[in-house]
């Protein structure tokens, strides 16, 4: 029987689905054997994890950007269209996720046998839950020796409502139960409704650049007809574009003369930068556009700033080109020019959270060949003067000088999940963190979900890693905007020899102002290196000098002798140190190594031994 | 090294010629031979010197094979360079006293039988006071030489056995005493300060042991614990504490002052001399003269053009057996490479640096220096203070352009 040709699909065969994973619990794998399978990819040409595109994705196994596979499925003398739309799995791309679940009219719930449900995980089934999907909850990994299907089919069933007898099991490494999971999604999932008469409306739930074909576009088609070669509208930016070409990915770009209702894939207008194709949008036809749109888009906004610069000023010129390049695959991503006394010409980024600004620092160095010193993220502050005034902070130098009534800072909904063991352990993390509890529940007898509302301020650092540490790697964490709050914040400057280094200026809680302070002077002490003059390090709020530590002046710097008349050697030395000078910053009088720098800005601890 | 590191210098012709400009020069030239060979390996020492076992029985590393190769190396220098007369000659090691009498005194005949020496030439040998006596002194003051320098290096029991010294105690003066009446003309001792588990107190017994020798001349060296000796394989496995800068200066103050109460002066970084015995062999290095180092590793400057010997005596041996140069690569320096020596080495020395080696930029950030109570200025010239002494290599960095 021939598959179903794309635009000349009726809605009834056609099951629209995404996988809902946590990193490493097999949802590439599953894909990999989903397309085996469907003989979309036969097994020869099977690469591993055939969906995550790029290199950083397959080194951390995740997936950044999303893509939508169309598979044909016979069961019972039908052949069906399965559209398998990829999920973002991570915290900062909630928006993402929240898009492409839209698109979808089911989700496999797919957890590891082994580990049970992680925050993620849990925060994209209410996501998925929200938007009425249908669930089919999927244990993985069941052929591991580790695993535990009983227990956590239990916790999967009370999570989703449903019998632990419901939940399938799977090893998607050995393939055992995915033809039994293909043959129940084309059974259990609803197929797409939609008005084939009325004009055009489709979702964009993802948009890729690409280097030869511009931005590519993902939608699903809601009502109507989009067609090759006609003007479409994105109703939110009222752009109009000509589509180049539509198609379906399968797994390769396969043109067609239409898509149609329920149907998912792609299109090419020639725009340049994903930002002039936004996820979220709906796309109609020009010609006859639809009078209201499918709702729900939201533009992008920056949570966590933070300063980049490159460690060779010369390198700015290649700084600004890759951001620009980054930029049109990033609609997210935000930027402008900054200068810092200390670290010299940079730019301001804004980022989604944690992730994202660790994706595009990693991106930059290495499809960009840059040497980056990041300074430590902040989020953005709300400061209101009380003449009424108010400024917004992006970066702790702006921060205002004069009469502050109040700081407002954002808050988010935080939820993490972990082994009931950890309880304590991680509401004492939280409670340092000036979280406020909003709710426990126990998902099993052994794990619970713990919530918590949480300044943003105070996960951006290093609030990940702490928990992740202190609960021996087995808490997750998901968390959400949920607005801003009043809070008692003050800018810690740091003072190299009497000069403010604007880079290690810091909005902490009035509470912890001194420990910061205490810590920073200490962990510069360790990395600033003697100077022919003595140089005090200063931690002071405003003209408030809160901590003090001193490096000592230099005393010696001189060799003793020259080796056997090998004065070769010390012209060279010489060469060497006078080289090592050029790359240090001057902060006044003080020579800083870079190196200072980066570690200050590092998280963690300081690290005592060298090499 | 890193792999990728460029080899150090450029090659050296096989035939050990200079260009013409270099030999145009015609600086005063002072003659170095390297002895490579110890009794045993101090625990501290990173230089160019061997024991038997270390050597072991390759054919051409034996002693034999050794001073036939520095016979050969003196007639190659006096091929290149032609007869010019021969201002100071040092035999350094290693310990040249582990040879027999009867060949360290033939070297030194060699040496005038290949160079005319000026007629007032200083002609030194290092010796380690355990490894000569009443008739060895005698035999090399016979041969001509007038200066020995002896590696006393501390008169106080757990600092020697830091530092893998043995010395039977006041051994050292029976040397002085020994090396007097055998007729050397200036004798100077050598010390280590700075070393694990030494006091201010330990510093000032040595150093006081040391002058009460009334020595000619007194070498004091920082302990500098270089990466791959024994010595640093300890205090990294945390058997002996580090050494400390802050602790090196405290003892370069205590030295400058015990040795001035006892009339030597200050004349370079780490020597001391009563007037008229400031080692000539060691200021021709901190001058930019010329001299030729004859040995295994040994280094050598000809009119802005050094170059360096094969290490090891084996293969050093094995090309002038060859009847090839031992250089192993040479540089030849430029203007630039030279002017940035002489500030380097000059401010080291308390005759200064003349002015108008500086360019504009550089004389520019003299009064800093001066302001800062490191230097001073007469007669055009920049000399260091006391303070300036132990920041000598950072205000060259800071000075020069």
């Amino acid at each position: 029987m021939p598959a179903p040709r794309p635009g000349a699909t009726p809605s009834e065969i056609i099951r629209n689905f995404c996988i809902i994973a946590h990193i490493d619990h097999g949802k590439s794998t599953l894909a990999d054997r989903m397309l085996q399978l469907t003989g979309v990819v036969d097994e020869r040409s099977m690469r591993a994890q055939y969906l995550d595109r790029m290199d950083i994705e397959r080194e951390r196994g995740i997936t950044i950007k999303s893509q939508a596979v169309r598979m044909p499925w016979t069961k019972d003398d039908t052949t069906y269209v399965l559209n398998m739309i990829d999920t973002p799995g991570h915290v900062d791309f909630t928006y993402e996720v929240s898009r492409s679940l839209a698109a979808c009219e089911g989700a496999i719930l797919l957890i590891d046998a082994a580990q049970g449900i992680e925050a993620q995980t849990l925060a994209n089934l209410y996501l998925a839950l929200e938007a009425d999907l249908h669930i089919i909850p999927v244990l993985n990994k069941i052929d591991l020796p580790s695993a535990q299907p009983e227990k956590y089919a239990a916790e999967i069933a009370h999570l989703v409502g449903c019998e632990p007898s419901d939940v399938f099991q799977v090893s998607a490494k050995t393939g055992e139960g995915v033809r039994e999971l293909l043959d129940h999604i084309v059974a259990d999932i609803p197929h797409p409704v939609g008005d084939p008469k009325a004009p055009a409306r489709a979702l964009i739930f993802d948009s890729v650049y690409d280097t030869y074909r511009g931005v590519v576009t993902y939608v699903r088609v809601v009502d109507g007809e989009l067609n090759h070669r006609e003007r479409v509208l994105m109703m939110s930016t009222k752009a109009t574009h000509e589509t180049l070409e539509v198609g379906v990915i399968s797994p390769e770009p396969i043109k067609a003369a239409a898509l149609g209702v329920g149907e998912v894939g792609y299109l090419i207008t020639g725009v340049k930068e994903v930002r002039q194709s936004r996820v979220g949008d709906t796309v109609t036809v020009a010609s006859r556009p639809a009078g209201t749109s499918l709702g729900g888009y939201r533009q992008p906004h920056p949570m966590v700033y933070a300063g980049l610069y490159p460690i060779d000023g010369a390198d700015f010129p290649e700084l600004r080109e890759a951001l620009d390049k980054l930029q049109l695959n990033d609609a997210a991503l935000v930027y402008e020019p900054e200068t810092s006394g200390a670290l010299g010409f940079g730019f301001r980024v804004g980022f989604l959270g944690l992730l994202h600004m660790e994706i595009v620092r990693e991106r930059l160095e290495r499809e960009f060949n840059l040497d980056l010193i990041s300074t430590a993220p902040n989020v953005v502050y709300r400061v209101v003067m009380e003449d009424g005034t108010e400024h917004t902070v992006t970066n702790p130098s702006e921060y205002p000088d004069g009469k502050i009534a109040e700081v407002h800072e954002p808050v988010v909904r935080a939820t993490i999940l972990t082994p009931t063991e950890f309880i304590g352990t991680v509401m004492e993390l939280c409670q340092n963190r000036r979280g406020v509890q909003t709710g426990m529940d126990y998902l099993s007898e052994d794990r619970v979900e713990i919530r918590y509302l949480l300044p943003l301020a105070e996960i951006v650092f290093d609030f990940f890693d702490a928990l992740k540490s202190r609960t021996k790697g087995y808490a997750s964490l998901d968390y959400d905007e949920a607005g801003e709050q009043v809070a008692k914040l003050v800018k810690v400057d740091i003072l190299l020899h009497g000069d403010p280094v604007d880079a290690f200026s810091s909005i902490v809680h009035n509470d912890s102002a001194y420990s910061y302070g205490v810590a920073m002077a200490k962990k510069l002490k360790e990395l600033i290196p003697r100077q022919q003059f003595e140089v005090p390090i200063q931690a002071a709020i405003g003209a408030r000098v809160i901590a003090r530590e001193t490096v000592r002046a230099m005393r010696k710097d001189v060799l003793a002798k020259c080796y056997g008349g090998d004065i070769s050697r010390k012209r060279k030395l010489l060469e060497k140190q006078k080289e090592g000078k050029k790359r240090m910053k001057m902060v006044g009088r003080v020579e800083v190594p870079q190196e200072a720098f980066v570690a200050a800005l590092s998280t963690g601890e300081t690290k005592s031994d060298k090499k | 090294m890193a792999p990728s590191a460029p080899p150090p210098g450029d090659p050296a012709p096989s035939d050990g010629s200079l260009p013409a400009s270099a030999l145009a020069a015609r600086a005063p030239l002072s003659l170095y031979l390297h002895v490579p060979f110890c009794a045993t390996r101090c625990g501290y020492c990173d230089f160019n010197t061997y024991t038997a076992a270390e050597l072991g029985s390759a054919p051409g590393a034996s002693q034999r094979a050794y001073l036939d190769a520095v016979r050969s190396e003196l007639d190659l220098a006096a091929r290149v360079l032609g007869p010019r007369p021969v201002q100071t000659v040092f035999f350094g090691g290693g310990t040249p006293t582990l040879l027999p009498q009867a060949e360290l005194a033939g070297l030194l005949a060699a040496v005038r039988a290949a160079f005319p020496l000026a007629a007032d030439a200083e002609i030194t040998t290092e010796a380690n006071p355990e490894s000569v006596d009443p008739g060895y002194l005698a035999a090399l003051t016979e041969a001509g030489f007038n200066r020995l320098s002896l590696g006393m290096q501390s008169s106080v029991g757990h600092v020697l056995s830091v530092l893998d010294r043995r010395h039977t105690p006041g051994r050292v003066g029976q040397v002085v005493g020994w090396a007097r009446a055998a007729g050397f003309g200036s004798i100077s001792l050598d010390l280590i300060y700075g070393s694990p588990g030494e006091t201010a107190d330990d510093w000032r017994t040595s150093l006081r042991a040391a002058l009460g020798l009334e020595p000619d001349h007194l070498s004091a060296y920082s302990l500098i614990v270089e990466p791959g000796t024994r010595l640093a394989a300890r205090i990294k496995r945390g058997e002996l504490p580090g050494v400390d800068d802050d602790v090196h200066a405290d003892y370069y103050l205590i030295a400058e002052q015990e040795i001035a109460a006892a009339g030597l002066e200050w004349y370079e970084v780490s020597n001391w001399a009563h007037p008229g015995h400031a080692c000539r062999h060691n200021l021709a290095y901190w001058r930019s003269r010329d001299w030729w180092g004859i040995g295994p590793g040994a280094h050598s400057h000809v009119g802005g053009v050094r170059w360096w010997n094969l290490r090891h005596p084996a293969r050093y041996s094995a090309r002038l057996a060859a009847g090839e140069s031992p250089a192993e690569a040479r540089e030849i320096l430029d203007a630039g490479d030279r002017r940035v020596e002489r500030v380097l080495l000059e401010l080291r020395l308390a005759e200064g640096l003349d002015l108008a080696v500086l360019t504009p930029s550089e004389r520019a950030r003299v009064p800093a220096i001066l302001a800062s109570g490191w230097g001073n200025v007469a007669d055009n010239r920049l000399r260091l203070t006391l303070e300036g002494r132990l920041l000598a290599d950072g205000i060259v960095r800071d000075l020069l352009d």
